[in-house]
C-alpha cells in the first residue's frame, strides 16, 4: 500500500520503512520553534528538571513576535527570560525580525522536515513541504530535552485543485472556504494536502495564506508538494531540501475533495468562529472601527501591494485606525523599496514594526467594548481581539484595505 | 485513578475556545492561579467564581479548539475541575490537557442528556451515569493514564526516571 506524505515524512522521522494514519510513532524531530507566548513557561519548567540539557542546541529557534516590542513591565521580563536563557545556552534567536513563521519560512523550514512549534500555525510549514505541528510548552519542554517526542500518523484529507483564481479573489479566500465547507474541527487530527494543476498557479505567499489557516479546521498540519515554485523560493535563500516527498498514486486518503479555483469568491468570516463564512458581499455595510492588514496569514509582500493599490491616493476613513504591519523585516524593507509604505502612510495608515498585532488581541491596536474590527488576521473568536464584547470580521487583504477606506464592510469592486 | 466519582455538571457549547478558556489579556499574569479568575470570562464572567472543585464540564465538539497556550488546560485543572466530557477535542488541547494530568472523556451524546447542575456518577474508563441512564465511554490508553495519574508529562517523566 502507497503512503501519503504526512506517512512518509514520519516515517523517515521515526526511522521506519512504513507509518500508517492511526499509528503511534517516536520521532526524531528536526526543528523546535518556540515564541513569546510560551517560552517563559519552557524555561520555568526546564530550569525544575534535575541536571537539564537540550538534547541538540542547533535544532532551536527561539522568536520574540507575540508582544514586540514589549509593552509592560511583565512582558519585558519574560522577554528577558528569553533572550537571557537563549544567549547563555546560544540557540537561535530573532527578536523584531518578524511574526515567527514568516520568520521560520524565510530563513528555516526544510521540505520534508517534522517540526514542533509552540504555537498553533506551524503547520504554515506545510507550504514548504516540511510536516509543522503546534505544541504546548510540556510536550516542546520534552522534545527540547531528549529531541524526541510521539506522534500519531494522521489520516489525509486531500484536496485536488484545478483552475486559477478569479481576479479579486486570493488564497485566504480560498482557505475559507474550505474552512466553511468542513467544519472548525472537519480536519481535527488530520493532515490537509494540497495537490493538483491549481497548485503551480499558487505563489509561495498564497501557499504559506493556506497552510497557516488549515488549523482553525482543527487540522494537525497541512502539506504542500514542493514544485518550481517553492525550489525557487529555496534556491532563492541557499536553502536544501531534507527530502522530497510526494503521496504515492495508491497512498489512501480519508477523503479527496476537488476544489475549482476560479469558482472561488471573496470571503468574510463573521464572529465569533472561522467556519462562519459567508460571501463578503452578504455582510457589505457592517460599520468597523479599525482594520488590520498583517499577521502570519497575509502580512506578505503580496498581501500589502494588493492592499497599496487599492488605497493609492485614497485615504482612512476618520473614524476607522487602519493598521499595516508587514509580517517580517524582509517583507517591511522590500514594501519600503517599492514605496508601499508611503502609499499607506499617505492614506492615513498607521503603520507597525513587524510582529502579532492585534491578531492576538494583547499586542498594538485592541479594540474596546462593542468595537468592530476587520481583519486579516488568523482568529475571530470572541475577544480574540479585545473587550469580551467585540467583534471581529476575517477578509481578505483588498477586503480589509477597502473597508478601511469607506469606513464599513466593503469589497474591493464595490469601490469607484 | 480513582475508579468512580459522583461530580456536579457545568454545561457549555460547541467551539469552546482557547481564548474563551483564557483571554490573551489576562496571559501575562504571574501564575495560573492569577488567571483563574478570568477563566471562560468572555463566555461567562461569572462561571470561575461558581465553579467547586471537584465539578465537571460537558460539552459540545471540537473542546479546547485555537490556540496552543498550555495555560488553557492548567487554568481548568486548577479550578479543581475533575474532567471535561466532550463530543471531540481539539487535538493540541487534546496533548496539552493530558500532558498538564487534566482527564478528558469523549462521549457522542451526554451533553444533550444533562442540564446545568444535575450530578452524575463518572465511572473511569466505563460509563457516565445520569438520572436517565448510562453512557458508555472508551478506555484511555494505559500510557496516558500513567500520565494524568502522576499529574502531568513532566511528572510522569520524573517517577519514571525516579526522581520523585
Amino acid at each position: 500500500m502507497g503512503m501519503t506524505m504526512a506517512e512518509k515524512i514520519i516515517a523517515c522521522a521515526a526511522g521506519v520503512e512504513q507509518a500508517k494514519a492511526g499509528e503511534i510513532h517516536t520521532v526524531e524531530l528536526d526543528r523546535l520553534m518556540s515564541n513569546d507566548g510560551t517560552t517563559h513557561l519552557t524555561i520555568d519548567m526546564y530550569n525544575k528538571l534535575k541536571n537539564p540539557h537540550i538534547s541538540d542546541i542547533s535544532k532551536l529557534v527561539w522568536i520574540v513576535d507575540h508582544n514586540i516590542p514589549s509593552d509592560s513591565p511583565k512582558t519585558a521580563a519574560s522577554h528577558k527570560k528569553m533572550r537571557d536563557f537563549a544567549r547563555a545556552n546560544n540557540i537561535t534567536f530573532y527578536e523584531g525580525e518578524g511574526v515567527c513563521h514568516q520568520v521560520m519560512m524565510e530563513k528555516h523550514v526544510r521540505p520534508g522536515e517534522l517540526i514542533f512549534g509552540a504555537d498553533s500555525h506551524t503547520c504554515a510549514y506545510g507550504a514548504l513541504g516540511a510536516f509543522g505541528t503546534g505544541v504546548g510548552c510540556t510536550d516542546y519542554l520534552y522534545a527540547m530535552v531528549t529531541g524526541t517526542s510521539w506522534v500519531m500518523v494522521p489520516e489525509t484529507l486531500r484536496f485536488n485543485l484545478t483552475g486559477k483564481l478569479p481576479e479579486g479573489s486570493y488564497a485566504r479566500d480560498l482557505i475559507l472556504t474550505i474552512i466553511g465547507q468542513i467544519g472548525a474541527n472537519g480536519a481535527n487530527y488530520k493532515c490537509m494536502e494540497f495537490a493538483g494543476e491549481g497548485l503551480s498557479t499558487l505563489s509561495m505567499s498564497d501557499r504559506i495564506s493556506i497552510c497557516n489557516l488549515c488549523v482553525e479546521a482543527g487540522a494537525k498540519t497541512a502539506l504542500m508538494e514542493v514544485d518550481e515554485v517553492a525550489q525557487e523560493y529555496l534556491n532563492q535563500r541557499g536553502r536544501e531540501p531534507k527530502a522530497l516527498f510526494f503521496s504515492d498514486d495508491d497512498a489512501e486518503f480519508a477523503q479527496v475533495y476537488d476544489i475549482d479555483l476560479s469558482k472561488i469568491v471573496p470571503i468574510v468570516a463573521k464572529p465569533h468562529f472561522v467556519d462562519n463564512v459567508v460571501p463578503a458581499a452578504e455582510c457589505a455595510g457592517t460599520k468597523i472601527d479599525e482594520a488590520f492588514l498583517g499577521s502570519c496569514n497575509n502580512g506578505r509582500l503580496e498581501d500589502l501591494r494588493v492592499g497599496a493599490s487599492i488605497i493609492r491616493g485614497k485615504k482612512v476613513h476618520p473614524l476607522v485606525r487602519f493598521l499595516v504591519v508587514p509580517a517580517s523585516r524582509e517583507v517591511y524593507q522590500a514594501a519600503m523599496e517599492e514605496g508601499l509604505i508611503d502609499i499607506f502612510m499617505e492614506a492615513g495608515a498607521i503603520v507597525m514594526n513587524p510582529n502579532c498585532s492585534v491578531c492576538w488581541g494583547s499586542c498594538q491596536g485592541v479594540i474596546g467594548e462593542n468595537e468592530v474590527l476587520i481583519s486579516t488576521g488568523t482568529r475571530n473568536f470572541k475577544g480574540r481581539a479585545g473587550h469580551r464584547n467585540s467583534y471581529v470580521y476575517l477578509a481578505n487583504a483588498a477586503t480589509v484595505t477597502a473597508s478601511a477606506i469607506t469606513g464599513e464592510i466593503t469589497t474591493a469592486d464595490m469601490l469607484v | 485513578m480513582s475508579e468512580k466519582f459522583t461530580a456536579k455538571v457545568w454545561v457549555l457549547g460547541d467551539d469552546i475556545d482557547t481564548d474563551i478558556i483564557i483571554p490573551t489579556e489576562y496571559l501575562a499574569l504571574k501564575t495560573v492561579e492569577d488567571m483563574k479568575p478570568y477563566a471562560f470570562s468572555p463566555l461567562r464572567p461569572e462561571l470561575a467564581g461558581q465553579i467547586q472543585p471537584g465539578d465537571i464540564i460537558v460539552a459540545g465538539k471540537n473542546f479546547g479548539c485555537g490556540s496552543s497556550r498550555e495555560q488553557a488546560p492548567e487554568i481548568i485543572k486548577a479550578l479543581g475541575i475533575r474532567c471535561v466530557v466532550a463530543k471531540s477535542f481539539a487535538r493540541i488541547f487534546f496533548r496539552n490537557a493530558i500532558n498538564n494530568g487534566l482527564l478528558l472523556i469523549e462521549n457522542p451524546n451526554i451533553q444533550e442528556a444533562v442540564k446545568e447542575g444535575d450530578q452524575v456518577e463518572v465511572e473511569i474508563n466505563h460509563c457516565i451515569r445520569t438520572a436517565d441512564g448510562e453512557f458508555p465511554i472508551a478506555s484511555l490508553p494505559q500510557n496516558l493514564v500513567d500520565i494524568i495519574n502522576a499529574g502531568g508529562l513532566v511528572k510522569a517523566m520524573r517517577k519514571r526516571n525516579g526522581l520523585d
